[in-house]
């Protein structure tokens, strides 16, 4: 059987069943058995601008995105507009064919900067700025059209289900253009109708029209049309796969780690996992009485980190979760829970920044800001992850930091992670362990000192409610009941203490949970976080041509595991750098841990993920001696 | 179990100006905690910065010295996580109302079972005096290069707009009175507000003891002083919200609007605004979560043997293909 590596788009205005859409194709793969790797794209807004979800399906395990679109479905002209242009010369779109006369002026939406390179270009081709003009384009290059009645369909639907209404509800071309796409792309009908069902469990009317809605447009489209060139195949399910997207991966592993507290504040990419955990705040507890967590929607950022603080402060597991304008405002409680060595975690959605930024798209920009922000010289923990699967792994570790070393950890994730859909191995709850570390349950009648001196830095911890152990804390300097003090000898006491759970950090935390070895080689990449699954995949596209390229995945990023990775590249020639950001954060760690540069960078600051396709082109390049010293990525719309 | 008010103490210095208001203040919350037996290992003080941020220094219970304007997050993430805790929370008229006046109008709005205390002596003290969101406008305090240009906020009426469901006033130079307000406040099922008249003998020149007991307002007939202070109870005011009808809320939140509007020469003390049909928010959560009281966060057991016992099969099983 020939390996399966497709891609499907499909784009719409915000609000109208894009992200249904997706989830509904992604469901039906999946539910064949396929393996799914799918990213939301969308603008700052509520309804009407531009968003899209590019669903890339294989038989075996993938990790990012390509450059290029297998098939495109779209019933909305601006998604013709902003990607015919990425469907291969073989690919296909499938459109609404009513759309063809629409001219580049009369879709709003289409920003002057787009609009622009699109009218040049086909001016260029002595095309006219309209949809038709797009599609002649796409035509001659060898894409397939099919033009698609997606209005003449419902009309049919409003007189076969004799509900007139039907005849208006554009909500439903969405699941038309998927039904429509499965047909195409030769996968059976029922796990189709079996995914349309999930998507719309709770509203079980709306499930079953949409189910014929469903079927009717699948038969369609098989009757009236061949096989597409492409064509999915049911394989072998592995009954242990989840269909997951990026937030819920740190809510689950919250869960499961014991987090019973979460205070936030709304902000994009962060506040769905706290959705989700309220969506979740009951559960069942082996051998115990049910358990709960408290979401509490806060006031500000400042607000949530207050009120984690607290909450931590009485031995709970707790932590918020935020994006970069939310984690500026955490900055000065960080410090407190810093010089009080509270335990706390922090989730980290990093997006574009500075300021609002781009609000929706992605970026790893705040990696420096994570590790410095807050004034003053006080500790913490910097951990990042690679993927969801990490993501739910790495978040109950960060609780364990959080208490081993009663430190403040902040978990970078971002919005790549965070919006991506994709089929993994279920995450395994047994496989987590819980360190709680010097917390104490019960204290003796007696002098209990909350900053009694141990030789790794880490005192016996109290908590609010506990008899006997009564403490103070405060953001001035203190000492070692916790009273202001102003001493210069407990200054330095207190400040070698902080300082040395670092160190101790870096003694116990274990050698692959600091970085990942994905293999060395004379050039190996050194990166960070949501980048990993490109290299993977772009690295897997290299070794066909048999090009080795080693990579190193840094997890803890403060403190920075200085030995471990420079142990790890000492057998490497050339060190390629490759994050999503303008200034090259990690190299910049790099260059000033490691007793070498860095040799090559490749960036990308466009607020869209890294395809493996274009990370491909650059490492080649690099190896092929014919690369800029910084190579700037920029696919995507 | 503790009952004396020197168990309620430390031997921290304090380290207040001589003549302080804060004193009164400190004195009045051991006192009240004495009064009510309340564990030492289950209360906790919260403060702000500043000089009030000192208190939770003082009292031997568990002392959580906040952020500046921060005290209310914090106090409140503690009571959710475990609900058992008595939480006076204690700043600043700066603190609260300048700097945190975001999260005093948001914690009306949740009425979490606790108390806050407000010091309110119209200076930043401890910056060396400068006005702060309480200090009348016009008024020259003695470090003001400039008389103040900005009006007063009215501590009792944002209370009241913001939702706090008992809303009090009282007097650090009257700590009888002052305790008798901390155990109310404590008592109250809900959220209180305690504005506490606080001169500050270093920075405030104007609101002084002496001007409170009104030494500047002599009696022509009597040649005594007219005190400003005076006590709601002592005209039958009545602050309680009995019934729960939109018409009885109107009357007791108008009067006591009314009343919050009273100065210069007649200072109104006492409980102002009291409302305990209006439900607390470890209600509202318990609504949601029925065993959240008797297995709140704080004591939930989240491992045995260093493994997770947390079950989220069942929300794997649904995202399961």
């Amino acid at each position: 059987m020939a390996s399966i590596d497709l891609t499907w788009v499909i784009g719409g205005p915000q609000g109208g069943g894009v992200e249904s859409a997706a989830n509904i194709f992604a469901g039906a793969c999946a539910g064949c058995g396929l393996q799914i790797f799918g990213k939301r794209e969308y603008y700052s807004n509520i309804k009407g601008e531009h968003s899209y979800f590019g669903v890339r399906i294989s038989d075996k395990k993938i990790h990012s995105n390509v450059t290029g679109i297998n098939m495109l479905a779209a019933f909305d002209a601006e998604t013709v507009f902003r990607h015919a242009d990425d469907v291969y010369n073989d690919g296909a779109i499938v459109y609404e064919s009513d759309l063809e006369h629409i001219k580049t002026d009369e879709v709003p939406t289409l920003d002057k900067p787009f609009k622009t390179r699109l009218e040049k270009q086909l001016l260029s081709k002595n095309k006219s700025p309209t949809i038709q003009g797009v599609l002649e384009i796409a035509k001659e290059r060898g894409v397939t059209l099919y033009p698609i009645s997606f209005k003449t369909i419902l009309s049919t639907l409003a007189d076969e289900m004799k509900n007139p209404a039907i005849r208006g509800m554009f909500r439903m071309l969405n699941v038309l253009s998927v039904s429509v796409s499965i047909g195409l792309l030769g996968l059976p009908p029922d796990t189709l109708l079996r995914s349309v069902e999930g998507v719309f469990a709770s509203k079980p009317k709306i499930a079953e029209m949409n189910k014929h809605a469903a079927n009717y447009a699948y038969n369609f489209a098989t009757a009236k049309y061949q096989k597409f060139k492409y064509q999915l195949t049911k394989i072998q399910k592995d009954p242990n796969t989840i269909l997951v997207q990026g937030f819920q991966s740190t809510g689950l592993g919250k869960m499961a780690a014991g987090c019973r507290f979460q205070s936030y504040y709304p902000i994009t990419p962060a506040s769905d996992e706290s959705v989700f955990l309220e969506s979740h705040e009951t559960f069942d507890v082996e051998n115990n009485r049910p358990g709960s967590t408290i979401i509490v929607q806060c006031e500000d950022e400042i607000s949530a980190i207050g009120m984690l603080i607290g909450a931590a402060l009485t031995g709970t597991r707790a932590a918020t979760s935020t994006s970069g304008p939310g984690f500026s405002l955490m900055a000065e409680a960080l410090g407190w829970a810093g010089i009080n060595e509270v335990p706390i975690v922090v989730t980290l959605y990093q997006r574009s920044g500075p300021s609002t930024g781009l609000p929706t798209r992605h970026g790893q920009d705040d990696l420096l800001f994570a590790i410095h922000a807050g004034h003053g010289d006080f500790p913490r923990i910097v951990y990042a992850s690679g993927d969801i699967e990490e993501g739910f792994y790495d978040t109950a570790k960060c609780f364990n930091f959080a208490e081993m070393y009663q430190i403040p950890v902040i978990h970078m994730m971002d919005k790549f992670i965070a919006s991506t859909v994709a089929t993994i191995k279920r995450f395994d709850p047994t496989k987590i362990t819980i360190q709680r570390g010097k917390l104490l349950q019960k204290i003796d009648d007696g002098e209990y000192k909350r900053f009694t001196p141990s030789q790794d830095g880490v005192s016996p911890r109290s908590r609010l409610g506990l008899e006997n152990g009564i403490f103070w804390n405060t953001g001035d300097e203190s000492d070692i009941e916790g009273h202001i003090s102003e001493d210069p000898e407990n200054r330095i006491y207190k400040m070698d203490k902080r300082a040395r759970k670092l160190e101790v950090a870096l003694e116990t935390i274990p050698k692959e949970d600091q970085a990942v070895n994905h293999g060395i080689s004379d050039f190996c990449i050194v990166s960070w976080g949501s980048t990993k699954g490109p290299i993977l995949d772009a690295i897997e596209m290299l070794r066909k041509e048999n090009y080795n390229v080693g990579f190193v995945q840094i997890k803890l990023l403060n403190p920075f595991p200085t030995n471990h990775i420079t142990s790890l590249l000492q057998n490497t020639k050339t060190i390629i750098d490759v994050e999503a950001n303008h200034s090259a954060q990690l190299g910049k760690l790099l260059n000033e841990n490691l007793d070498r540069k860095v040799d090559y960078y490749i960036v990308k600051y466009t607020g869209r993920a890294m395809t493996c396709s274009e990370l491909y082109d650059s490492i080649k390049k690099i190896m092929d001696g014919k690369a800029q010293k910084r190579e700037v990525l920029s696919y995507g719309v | 179990m503790a009952s004396s008010m020197s168990d309620y103490k430390t031997e921290v210095h304090n380290d207040w100006c001589p003549g302080c208001g804060d004193f009164g203040i400190v004195n009045a919350i051991q006192m009240a905690l004495a009064e009510m037996e309340v564990p030492r290992h289950k209360a906790a003080i919260f403060s702000g910065v500043g000089c009030s941020g000192k208190t939770s220094h003082y009292v031997n219970v568990y002392g959580v010295h906040t952020l500046h304007g921060r005290v209310l997050p914090f106090a409140q993430g503690a009571k959710l996580a475990n609900p058992e805790m008595t939480i006076v929370a204690a700043g600043g008229d700066g603190d609260g109302l300048g700097i945190g006046a975001g999260h005093f109008v948001a914690a009306g709005r949740r009425n979490v079972d606790m108390t806050y205390l407000i010091f309110n002596n119209a200076v930043y003290g401890l910056t060396k005096g400068q006005a702060s969101p309480t200090l009348k406008l016009g008024l020259k305090t003695k470090s003001l290069p400039e008389p103040n240009v900005n009006q007063s906020v009215n501590p009792i009426a944002l209370a009241i707009a913001s939702g706090f469901t008992f809303v009090a006033r009282g007097y650090a130079y009257d700590v009888r009175q002052l305790k008798d307000l901390i155990i109310a406040a404590i008592k109250h099922r809900g959220l209180s507000f305690l504005d506490v008249l606080q001169p500050c003998p270093t920075y405030n020149d104007i609101n002084t003891r002496d001007w409170f007991a009104g030494m500047d307002n002599i009696d022509e007939i009597t040649k005594k002083p007219r005190p400003r202070i005076y006590k709601l109870e002592d005209t039958g005011y009545d602050p309680v919200v009995h019934i729960d009808s939109p018409e009885e809320e109107n009357v007791k939140l108008t009067q006591a609007l009314i009343k919050s509007n009273e100065w210069d020469d007649k200072i109104p003390t006492g409980i102002f605004y009291k409302n305990e049909i209006i439900a607390p928010y470890d209600e509202r959560i318990a609504d949601r979560i029925p065993n959240y009281i008797e297995n709140p966060p704080a004591y939930q057991e989240i491992e045995s043997k260093g493994r997770s016992i947390t079950d989220i099969s069942k929300i794997l099983d649904g995202l399961s293909v």
